[in-house]
Order: C-alpha cells, then sequence, then structure tokens
C-alpha cells in the first residue's frame, strides 16, 4: 500500500516535471537549426557557413540566397546567437554535417580547432588578401584568413564636444588640443562638472560590466597596456606579462567610473545597449567602441557628421601620434574534415563573396565592412566611424595593433574583468586588478598550452 | 487483463526505454568516457587517463562553488519545503476561491528557467537601485536573488504535492483523533505529518535534487558576477568546458565528480526519509 501510494506520487510527479521540462527546453532553444535537408541541394558540394556576427546575420542569409541562385550550390548559413559562438561551434563541428566555413578569433582562438584547418595557401581568396599580417599562419600553411577589418576608440559627439569647447572656463579649446591624456581628463572632468549646461548626464557612457559589455573594457581596453608592453620589448605575444603600463590602465579606467552617466556601484547591470543609447540620444560625450557600433547608433539623435572617434589616451609618452585600434579578430577558417567537394564548395563561394559585385557590394556596403582583400578599392563604406579611422591613417598617425588576441583564455578575461568590477564599485582593490592581469596571464598560459 | 500486461510490458514499455538509452544512458556513458579524454568536439578524443581528474583538485573556484552550491541547496530545501507545506494546508481548508489560488501559485513553474532569471534580476536590479546597489555586488546579494527566485518558481509544484497528499489521508483519522481530544497543533504533530511522509520523501528529494543542479536561473540571474562568487557547480563545470583552450575534459571531469556527489546525497536523503514513512 505504501509503496503503491509513494510510487504513484513520484510517477505524477516525474510527469508533470516532464511536461513543463519540455516547455523549459523550447526556450532555450531560440537558435535551434533549421536541418539542412530541408534546403534541395543542388551542384555537388554544399556550403554551411557558421557566421560570428550576428549584427550582419540577416545580410549573410540573404547573400547566401543570391549565390544559390545563381549558381544552385546550396548554401546555409547560420549564426551562434552572441556571445555562444565557441559552444555553437563545438557542437556544430560534432554533427554528420559539420560547418565547412567556420571563424576563429585569432591566434589563441586558433590552437583549439588548428586540427580542422584545411591549408588556403592555394586558395583563391588567399591570393586576393592584400598583405600576410591579415592570415593566420603556421609555417607555410595559411589556416585562417581575416575578412574584416575593424576599428576602435573613444566614439565622441562633435556636437557637444563643440559646446563644451565654448565654455568660459573650459581648459581644452579644440578638438587638436584634445590628442594626450590630460587634456581628456580635463576634458570630461569638466563636461561632468557642466552637465546640466550642456545638456548630458555625463561625460562617459555608461561602463557596463554586464556580459554584453564588459568586453568593452576588460579586452579592447586592455589591449592598450598590453600594446605599449609589446612594443617597448619589440615582441607579439608572451607567456608573462609584466604590466608595467598597468597604471595608465588604472587612470582611464578611473576617468570611465568617475566621469559617467551613472554612479559606480550601478555598472553591474548596465549593458551594451544601455552604453549604445545613451551615446544615441546624446546623453553622453564619449563612448568607446568600434567601427560595428554605427549600426546601433545611427539614425537617432545624433548626426552622422557630428559622430568622431578618438583615439583612447592612456597617458603614455609620446601618444599624441597614436592612432585608433585596428585589427581583426574575425578569420574564416576551412574545415579539412568536410567532403572534398564541399570543401571546393566553399573556397569557390568565399572566392565570390570578395570578387563577384554583389559580394563586395554586400559586405562593403550592406555590412558595413573594411576588408583586407585588393578586390574592395572602389568598395568602401560609408560609415562615418571608418573615415574618422583614414583620417588618422593619413595623417601618419600609428595604429594600434590588435594584440588581445594572445590573451591566454577566456578565463583570464573573466577574472579580469570581475575585478575591474570589484574595484569600481569599491568591494575590491586595484591590487587584484594588477593579479588578475599579470599573474593569470602566467597561469592561464600554462594552463592553456601544458600538454 | 493482468496477465495480458505482464506479458506485453516489455512492449510498452519499449519506446520509452530507446528514448531513455538514446537521450540518457549513450550521452551518460560517453560522458564518463569524456572525461578521462583531451578532446575538441565530442567525437575525436584523445585518451589521457586520470589527469584531467588531478586539475580538479587544484581549482579552488570549484570548491568555493561546491559549498556555496550545498549551502543554497540546504536554505532553498528547508525554505521551499516549509513554505509549500503552509500554503498546501491553507488550500485544503476550504477557503473561498481555493481552484484559483491553487492555479496562481502553480503558474511561475509554467515559465522556463532562463526567463525567469532575467525577469527578477529586473525586478531584483529595479528595487535595488532605491540603494545604488545591483544584484552582482556581492554574492550575498546573489545568493538571496537565488532563493527568492526558487521559492517563487518551486513553492507551487511542491505545494501541489502536498496538497494531493493531504487529500488523500483518510478524513477518520483525523476526526478519531480529534474526538480523542486532540487539539488541532497535535493533529497536525501525530497524524497529518506522519501520514505526509511520502509526499515529503518526493518533495525534499526534487528540491534538494533542483537545488544541487541549478543551473538556467544562475546563468541568467547572476552569471556567477562577481568574481565567479555565486558561481554554482553547473554553471562552474559549464564554464570550465569553455573557459580555456584544452579544458574541456576537465570540464567533463567536473561533471562525474558532481554526479556522484548528487546520487550519494539524494540516496542518503531518501533513505532517512523513508525510514519515517508510517504504514497505512
Amino acid at each position: 500500500m505504501k509503496l503503491k501510494k509513494e510510487f504513484a506520487v513520484l510517477v505524477s510527479a516525474t510527469m508533470i516535471t516532464g511536461m513543463f521540462a519540455g516547455c523549459g527546453n523550447s526556450n532555450d532553444k531560440g537558435n535551434s537549426k533549421p536541418k539542412s535537408e530541408d534546403a534541395k541541394s543542388s551542384g555537388d558540394g554544399k556550403v554551411y557557413y557558421l557566421n560570428f556576427k550576428p549584427e550582419q546575420a540577416d545580410q549573410w542569409v540573404e547573400l547566401a540566397k543570391t549565390y544559390t541562385d545563381e549558381t544552385g550550390v546550396d548554401v546555409q548559413v547560420q549564426t551562434a546567437a552572441s556571445g555562444t559562438y565557441e559552444s555553437t561551434l563545438k557542437s556544430e563541428m560534432a554533427k554528420d554535417e559539420p560547418p565547412t566555413l567556420f571563424q576563429v578569433n585569432g591566434p589563441v582562438g586558433l590552437k583549439s580547432w588548428k586540427d580542422y584547418c584545411y591549408d588556403l595557401s592555394d586558395s583563391q581568396i588567399y591570393k586576393d588578401l592584400s598583405s600576410d599580417d591579415y592570415a593566420l599562419k603556421d609555417g607555410d600553411t595559411v589556416q585562417g584568413i581575416a575578412y574584416v577589418i575593424e576599428t576602435y576608440g573613444l566614439v565622441y559627439n562633435k556636437a557637444i564636444l563643440n559646446k563644451y569647447f565654448k565654455l568660459p572656463d573650459a581648459e581644452v579649446k579644440s578638438i587638436d588640443e584634445l590628442n594626450n591624456f590630460d587634456a581628456l581628463k580635463k576634458t570630461a572632468d569638466g563636461i561632468q562638472a557642466h552637465k546640466d549646461d550642456l545638456g548630458v548626464e555625463g561625460a562617459f557612457t555608461s561602463a557596463g560590466m554586464d556580459s554584453s559589455s564588459d568586453w568593452r573594457f576588460k579586452t579592447h581596453l586592455a589591449n592598450l597596456p598590453i600594446y605599449y608592453e609589446y612594443k617597448d620589448k619589440g615582441i607579439d605575444s608572451t607567456d608573462a606579462i609584466e604590466g608595467s603600463y598597468l597604471d595608465d590602465y588604472k587612470n582611464i579606467w578611473d576617468l570611465y567610473i568617475k566621469d559617467s552617466t551613472c554612479k559606480p556601484s550601478m555598472l553591474s547591470s548596465k549593458t551594451g545597449e544601455d552604453a549604445a543609447s545613451e551615446f544615441a540620444l546624446g546623453e553622453a560625450v564619449f563612448y568607446q567602441n568600434g567601427t560595428w557600433a554605427y549600426n546601433d547608433v545611427k539614425d537617432m539623435e545624433v548626426a552622422d557628421e557630428d559622430m568622431g572617434m578618438l583615439p583612447i589616451y592612456i597617458g603614455v609618452k609620446g601618444e599624441e601620434d597614436q592612432g585608433l585600434c585596428t585589427g581583426s579578430e574575425n578569420y574564416w577558417c576551412v574545415n579539412k574534415n568536410a567532403d572534398q567537394e564541399d570543401i571546393q564548395a566553399t573556397l569557390d563561394f568565399m572566392a565570390w563573396v570578395v570578387e563577384s559585385d554583389d559580394g563586395r557590394d554586400m559586405l562593403a556596403n550592406e555590412m558595413g565592412f573594411v576588408t583586407p582583400f585588393t578586390t574592395f578599392d572602389e568598395y568602401l563604406p560609408s560609415n562615418p566611424l571608418v573615415k574618422a579611422n583614414d583620417d588618422y591613417t593619413k595623417d601618419g598617425k600609428k595604429p594600434v595593433s590588435w594584440n588581445f588576441t594572445t590573451m591566454p583564455s577566456e578565463t583570464w578575461k573573466n577574472d579580469l574583468g570581475s575585478a575591474l568590477l570589484e574595484y569600481a564599485q569599491g568591494t575590491g582593490k586595484w591590487d587584484a586588478v594588477k593579479t588578475a592581469f599579470v599573474d593569470n596571464w602566467a597561469t592561464e598560459y600554462q594552463a592553456s598550452n601544458a600538454e | 487483463m493482468e496477465k495480458a500486461i505482464k506479458k506485453y510490458f516489455p512492449i510498452f514499455i519499449l519506446p520509452t526505454m530507446i528514448a531513455f538509452a538514446i537521450g540518457f544512458v549513450a550521452p551518460f556513458l560517453l560522458g564518463i568516457y569524456l572525461s578521462f579524454c583531451k578532446f575538441t568536439t565530442v567525437t575525436d578524443a584523445k585518451f589521457i587517463g586520470i589527469s584531467n581528474y588531478k586539475k580538479i583538485l587544484g581549482d579552488p573556484v570549484f570548491i568555493h562553488s561546491l559549498w556555496y552550491t550545498a549551502l543554497f541547496t540546504l536554505v532553498s530545501v528547508i525554505l521551499i519545503n516549509v513554505l509549500a507545506f503552509i500554503v498546501a494546508l491553507l488550500l485544503t481548508k476550504g477557503i473561498k476561491g481555493t481552484n484559483i489560488f491553487r492555479t496562481v501559485f502553480f503558474m511561475p513553474n509554467l515559465i522556463g528557467g532562463i526567463i525567469l532569471g532575467y525577469i527578477w534580476q529586473l525586478l531584483l536590479n529595479g528595487i535595488l537601485a532605491h540603494f545604488q546597489r545591483t544584484l552582482t555586488y556581492s554574492s550575498t546579494y546573489g545568493f538571496w536573488g537565488l532563493i527568492i527566485l526558487m521559492c517563487w518558481q518551486q513553492v507551487g509544484y511542491m505545494m501541489i504535492i502536498y496538497i494531493s497528499g493531504i487529500q488523500s489521508i483518510p478524513g477518520e483519522l483525523t476526526e478519531a483523533a480529534k474526538i480523542d481530544g486532540a487539539s488541532s497543533r497535535q493533529v497536525l504533530k501525530n497524524v497529518t505529518l506522519p501520514m505526509l511522509m511520502p509526499s515529503i520523501t518526493i518533495c525534499t528529494f526534487l528540491t534538494l535534487t533542483n537545488g544541487f543542479k541549478l543551473f538556467d536561473q544562475n546563468l541568467a540571474l547572476t552569471n556567477g558576477a562577481p568574481s565567479r562568487m555565486s558561481e554554482m557547480l553547473a554553471l562552474n563545470i559549464y564554464n570550465t568546458f569553455y573557459g580555456r583552450t584544452g579544458y574541456e575534459g576537465v570540464g567533463q571531469a567536473k561533471a562525474v565528480v558532481f554526479f556522484l556527489i548528487v546520487v550519494i546525497i539524494a540516496l542518503v536523503q531518501n533513505k532517512l526519509t523513508r525510514s519515517r514513512e508510517v504504514q497505512q
């Protein structure tokens, strides 16, 4: 009797759980993949591209359709949800029909996938590449090819900044004087002090440490101290960093959190969208982000001609000549374990993308990419942030390279982000940031490279 | 009839068994194998012995997660069961609108964990904003936020189980006790609770394992912030898997250890509560 009853309770409980488990799961599968069987395949090979950039998801699908209509080759494009590329790739790669074209984010990302990369040294797309700087090479083999060059810095609102320059007690009077950390600090402090006169909430947009925004600081901003250290030593990667420019990192971070639209204790919940909207609505003057952010802030309160981009000055000697941070963390790799026909189809597709009019038009004008290919001379995007970069390059400023691709692991970045946040909200000390930056680099490097 | 069922039962359970084998047994065995391997994708793994398990020992965050999860489970099991029991008692007293209340209390279960997590993140951050704080300011906030969330989600579910338990207590037992002069507190202690032990076994089992396995809500509410201090075991495993190149196997090894812990605790709990059940 007792057993029977308990059994009944257990059975009904599991049944209900099962019901709701079903419900719950369907929520998580928002990005489930349509099966490739659904699509009719003509031609010999198929292309399956696992795209990294959610910003351009729709354009890629459209481009794939154009290609299929033109050539009859089946092209599937899937885009991993923001921040889930690595996990999506891992599970997709284990399937019967793995992606034929996928992305890695640089030398560290390549380490996981180097056994899957087809040698692209004979491919058409490699021949179209303007410089070897944009290829990931291992000896003589070419494993990855960058397809977009991006730039980041301090996006700023020219209209409000000019208003500030005209204030009687402004310490910095023109944008030309704004070429080092001291001037940046004076300007930001000035704007913060006059925020009511200028109609803004703060000088900088909120330095949100939500996962949709924290990469701007734990990865992109952290690139600057790494860049200068590498430059001093003449190296391009290391197994142990010294952190010789960490004081400068602290200066800029202090400025971001002090002259901001929100209190430091609120940072942990501020998202990337918060910062983008603060800039787009003219509530803040400076917004650290890159050329890709243009789509998020255009057509709102800030007109295109009012958008500019400043280099991120952190207080290093001679930084007046520093340019914007330019590089790539988007490398195309072809899966060498795919069928030979599929590999060929993929190589053809890649060549078509960078050589045909449709492909070039889509990449440059619709997606707004600056590409490292020689075929794109007449295709330059209209993005004002890209133009800002061109101006700096023309003035002979030295672009800052993207050294954050050599950061030893995701864990390193996450720990640094947490330490930055705790320092900002006052629950941690700057020493913890130092530890996360210097000590963790060595331990993470060893952990990731140990056999 | 009985005989026919006995004869054909393998056919009836076949679909379920197949689903169970494909969806549970196979991945489980593969998972154990992978915990001894170095791999990037699950289809090409290289056997490397127990070095993955050795790496767990030197991971302070994992140990922290273990204690944090244990504490969370303890608090949530007690709170959820006590609250669910009280609500169940109230809703079997024949108050007007009982069915509406039951439905309302049960509703949170129909929402998926991720969504719940984000909704509560907004709600709690909205309240904390008055104090210029956020949920991820310290792990204590995250802890209690999770407790509130889980209570809200699970109390209704456990309530249903308790209600069905209370309703199946024979009326004559309670009546007899009352005629013997038992106060309502005595009835509760000496009749209702002992008769409810099967329900209590089930409910504590479910809340215990749910607490240990918690993932969606943890991911959505705090995602381990600050500094992985509010990271529970399941999330820790997930982050290990994707956090570093070459650490997939270590994540897998943690998952196996995690499995053993949950099994042992669940078995002990089952034995404890079962021994207190009474024969009807």
